[in-house]
């Protein structure tokens, strides 16, 4: 059968997928946070972040505020996130991910340090932080799925 | 919204059956794609990334009424009652049970309830345009709400989205996650809609119509559309 295709999240997503607060995965986590941006460096003030973390088997989303943050309290034994991006003009989500913590793996050692960098959350006081570019010279790198 | 983008080429793209069920991410009449779509090539997963599962939803994120979108307020809201349902299942056609489908819509007027839309049409107070259910073992769904209004969107001249529901799913598997909108049959807007074309095979995009149905719709009550999902194989095991 063919699958039914994709069209995008659109700018009104809060209505349906953030009536409640989902950003926890760890309410005793650390605090992971970061600005989804465009291809000017603009922030997208209506994207939506999915991050799972597969092994501990914890969901989480965060809608951008108006400066185009999303946060998330993640476990602090958490290696690294599989993460979905949706946005107004994304009319796919595109898939990501985040590294909580430096690790040797497959999918990092196929990419340049460049792209790497992309994918790496940094210290920042108590917390992590990463910004996802979804355009320009530091884009984010996405993977097929 | 209105983009800074110059370009001035034709709003709807011809079909194009070789797209099969993809969407073109960076389809240039929807304005905001321009500085949105990613532009580098995708970097590829080893293939054991691509066979995860992903949440699980119980019935504990559900509220008694969250099917019902009629009946979320004092009183009824405005418009035409409709039973929206279907199945959803994988590419093999296997039902697919225990599903997290999410709704959202403007309301009969094509006003959504959020800060953000400046449509001068009513708010409705009986209205919030939100649901959510799981599917049942045959992976069935189903919702009772009113049929939303068609809206402008300032994306070009004059420019109308066709009514419609958006829809969001988990599958079992992580990458069956799908957010898509659901249309109303013989939509006149169709044609001019780049959203709905930026699905550029013809036969994909009438998988995004829903189908009118008689048979489920209820004699003196509401009529009913039936829309059925699919999503890609399920890898992973039972």
């Amino acid at each position: 059968m063919t699958t039914t295709p994709s069209q995008t999240v659109g700018p009104y997503y809060a209505i349906g997928l953030c009536r409640r607060s989902d950003d926890e995965l760890d309410p005793d986590g650390v605090e992971l946070s970061g600005r989804l941006l465009d291809g000017r460096d603009e922030p997208i003030i209506d994207g939506l972040v999915e991050v799972w973390d597969a092994v501990g088997r914890r969901w989480g989303r965060s809608g951008t505020d108006a400066t185009g943050r999303f946060r998330f309290l993640v476990p602090r034994d958490c290696d690294v996130l599989e993460v979905f991006v949706f946005a107004r003009g994304l009319l796919r989500h595109q898939r990501t991910r985040i590294y909580v913590r430096t690790v040797d793996d497959d999918v990092l050692d196929r990419l340049s340090s460049d792209e790497r960098e992309t994918l790496l959350a940094q210290s920042d006081g108590d917390g992590l932080r990463l910004d996802i570019r979804l355009q320009g010279d530091h884009e984010t790198v996405f993977f097929e799925h | 919204m209105s983009g800074t983008s110059a370009y001035e080429g034709p709003i709807v793209l011809p079909d194009d059956p070789g797209f099969g069920p993809e969407v073109q991410i960076d389809y240039p009449g929807y304005r905001s794609t321009r500085w949105r779509a990613p532009a580098h090539p995708l970097a590829t997963l080893p293939e054991e990334l691509h066979r995860l599962d992903g949440p699980v939803f119980g019935e504990d994120v559900l509220a008694p009424l969250d099917n019902d979108l009629t009946r979320q307020h004092g009183g009824e809201p405005l418009g035409e009652r409709i039973i929206v349902h279907g199945r959803v299942l994988d590419d093999e056609g296997r039902p697919l049970r225990g599903v997290l489908v999410e709704v959202w819509q403007a309301n009969s007027a094509g006003r959504y309830s959020h800060e953000v839309d400046g449509h001068p049409a009513p708010l409705d107070p009986n209205f919030s345009g939100a649901g959510r259910c799981l599917t049942d073992d045959e992976g069935r769904y189903r919702f009772t709400t009113i049929k939303p209004g068609a809206y402008p969107w300032q994306n070009h001249d004059n420019a109308w989205r066709p009514a419609h529901i958006h829809f969001s799913l988990f599958g079992r598997a992580f990458e069956q996650r799908l957010v898509t909108q659901m249309y109303f049959p013989g939509d006149p807007l169709f044609s001019y809609d780049p959203i709905f074309n930026a699905v550029r095979d013809p036969r994909a995009r009438e998988l995004l119509v829903a189908r009118f149905d008689l048979d489920t719709t209820q004699p003196e009550w509401a009529l009913a559309y039936a829309w059925d999902i699919v999503l890609r194989a399920t890898p992973v095991e039972e």
